[in-house]
């Protein structure tokens, strides 16, 4: 690959955002569009100055309690990933009632939270919980269960234990899935974070964007949602940065 | 008595009828023997009752002179797919078995350099030096399966199962191959079970060629293969050579076309 090419595919990202936020502008400029309909992106980007305080708060409000949800659904993910995925047995008893749960859509579950848990902090964690850990423990799983047969002979005939063929081949291959499962994991934990807190909360982004809604300051709710994309995408490429670290090998078509 | 000995071996996976069928051989240290058949006559089967990843369903197996009760330690495996795992290079590949094993397994971070030096030492005789830092798919499928060889062998091993190694390489790397198995055999003696569809291959490298019946697989012949050895390779394009590949080919015609046999 040439180097022109390379800036051309590292800048392409950048040209696209400039792109969509240039059309953006020029609709809402043309059609004459009310700002408490669509604010344009001018407007917005002024809000996002006006409101730089606030929504800094708010932001970091929901900024940890997702990363906590997704900490507390990456370790149950790879937990139970692991106890699923090293078991036929258990592959196919708990398989299906993990399809069940995950299809029931996670803001069902906010007012129960709210009813265990009070207002605030705890049912955002948990939605974000509840919304992360599925693609964790399915990946790991399939990572687990889809061991070469031959390469288990090879090691049992060895003397292997279980514990071995885990350790020594099981976990290593899982590592690339796993990794995967880890950026979808974190964009599905915002989601499941800003949606409890529009419905039970008095901080966050989520709430910011609930309040102002009401309030028919649409350039703030614009506003609201860049900053979640924004910090979405950020947790998306650090991850897919550790990805590339850690399982280089996986991806060696791709150099 | 027999290094390996299979005394009247049935095995029935299901209720669908046996794999194998009563199997009686014996088999001596530092023997290398080879199986053929047509295909689904059980040879694989065969190799996991010999190493113990399978009971038998009717008589008994012995290696080295205990009845197989669990997976033998004393055995190397090497398949048709190189099976290396792609994360570990050539050299942590080929050092595997010497994690898991004992009683190499509790001394190997003393022994480390020591272990290495083996690998190392291996890999050179088959051709791979300066590919111990290497990943897998960075070589080649010969390569591969040089290093899976290698692999089979580190923990020297008195007897190694082969399942159809070089099946999937081209014609000249599997005849490489092949040279690269009698030395390294002609070295160190180990007892060889080589499972194949190859009859030159099985000619070419066995001292007795088993020849299998269609499922429930049973042995209809062992054909002693009395070429003096070192073997060269030029030996296989004797009339002689040729000669006995031909009659092992007709044998293994006969059971594919004569349902007679046993159904």
């Amino acid at each position: 690959m040439t180097t022109q090419t390379r800036w051309r595919e590292r800048l392409a990202p950048w040209v696209a955002v400039l792109a969509l936020i240039l059309v953006w502008e020029a609709t809402v400029r043309l059609f004459d569009v009310p700002p408490f309909i669509f604010p344009s992106a001018s407007a917005t980007a002024q809000a996002l100055v006006t409101f730089a305080g606030p929504i800094g708060m708010h932001s970091w409000q929901t900024f940890w309690t997702t990363m906590a949800g997704f900490g507390l659904g990456v370790a149950v993910g790879l937990v139970l990933g692991l106890i699923i995925g090293s078991s036929r047995f258990l592959y196919h008893a708990c398989y299906p009632l993990l399809v069940g749960f995950n299809a029931i859509p996670k803001v069902a579950f906010v007012p129960i939270l709210v009813v265990w848990f009070g207002i605030g902090s705890v049912p955002a964690i948990l939605t974000a919980f509840l919304i992360c850990f599925f693609p964790i423990v399915v990946n790991v799983a399939t990572g687990l269960a889809t061991l070469e047969p031959e390469l288990e002979d090879v090691l049992r005939v060895l003397g292997a234990r279980r514990l071995d063929v885990l350790l020594k081949v099981g976990l290593p291959r899982s590592l690339p899935y796993f990794f995967a499962s880890l950026k979808i994991a974190i964009t599905l934990a915002f989601v499941g974070t800003v949606v409890s807190e529009t419905v039970a909360s008095n901080q966050g982004i989520g709430y910011l964007m609930m309040s102002a809604g009401s309030q028919m300051r649409m350039s703030l709710v614009f506003a609201g949602l860049i900053v979640i994309s924004a910090m979405a995408m950020v947790m998306y490429e650090l991850f897919a940065l550790l990805e590339k670290r850690m399982t280089g090998w996986a991806h060696r078509g791709q150099r | 008595m027999a290094f390996v000995d299979f005394d009247r071996v049935s095995l029935a996976y299901d209720s669908s009828g046996n794999a194998i069928e009563d199997i009686s051989l014996s088999i001596e240290e530092g023997e290398f023997v080879a199986f053929v058949g047509p295909s689904g006559c059980g040879k694989s089967t065969f190799m996991k009752l010999c190493t113990g990843l399978h009971g038998p369903t009717g008589g008994s197996v012995r290696v080295d002179g205990e009845p197989v009760s669990g997976p033998l330690k004393i055995c190397g495996m090497a398949f048709q797919s190189a099976n290396l795992l792609p994360w570990r290079t050539t050299l942590d590949n080929v050092l595997l078995p010497l994690e898991i094993v004992e009683p190499y397994r509790r001394q190997f971070r003393r022994r480390r350099t020591e272990f290495e030096g083996w690998a190392r030492e291996l890999l050179r005789t088959v051709g791979l030096e300066g590919y111990e830092e290497q990943y897998p798919w960075q070589l080649s499928g010969g390569m591969q399966q040089r290093a899976s060889i290698c692999r089979a062998l580190i923990h020297r091993p008195r007897l190694l199962m082969l399942d159809e190694p070089f099946a999937a390489l081209d014609a000249f790397t599997r005849e490489e191959l092949w040279c690269v198995l009698r030395d390294l055999w002609e070295a160190q003696r180990f007892t060889v079970v080589l499972v194949t569809h190859d009859l030159r291959e099985a000619a070419f490298l066995a001292d007795t060629v088993y020849v299998m019946s269609r499922r429930p697989g049973r042995i209809l012949e062992a054909r002693p293969i009395d070429f003096p050895r070192p073997r060269p390779l030029e030996m296989t394009f004797e009339a002689s050579f040729t000669t006995l590949v031909q009659a092992l080919r007709s044998r293994i015609g006969d059971i594919r076309s004569g349902g007679e046999v046993r159904s």
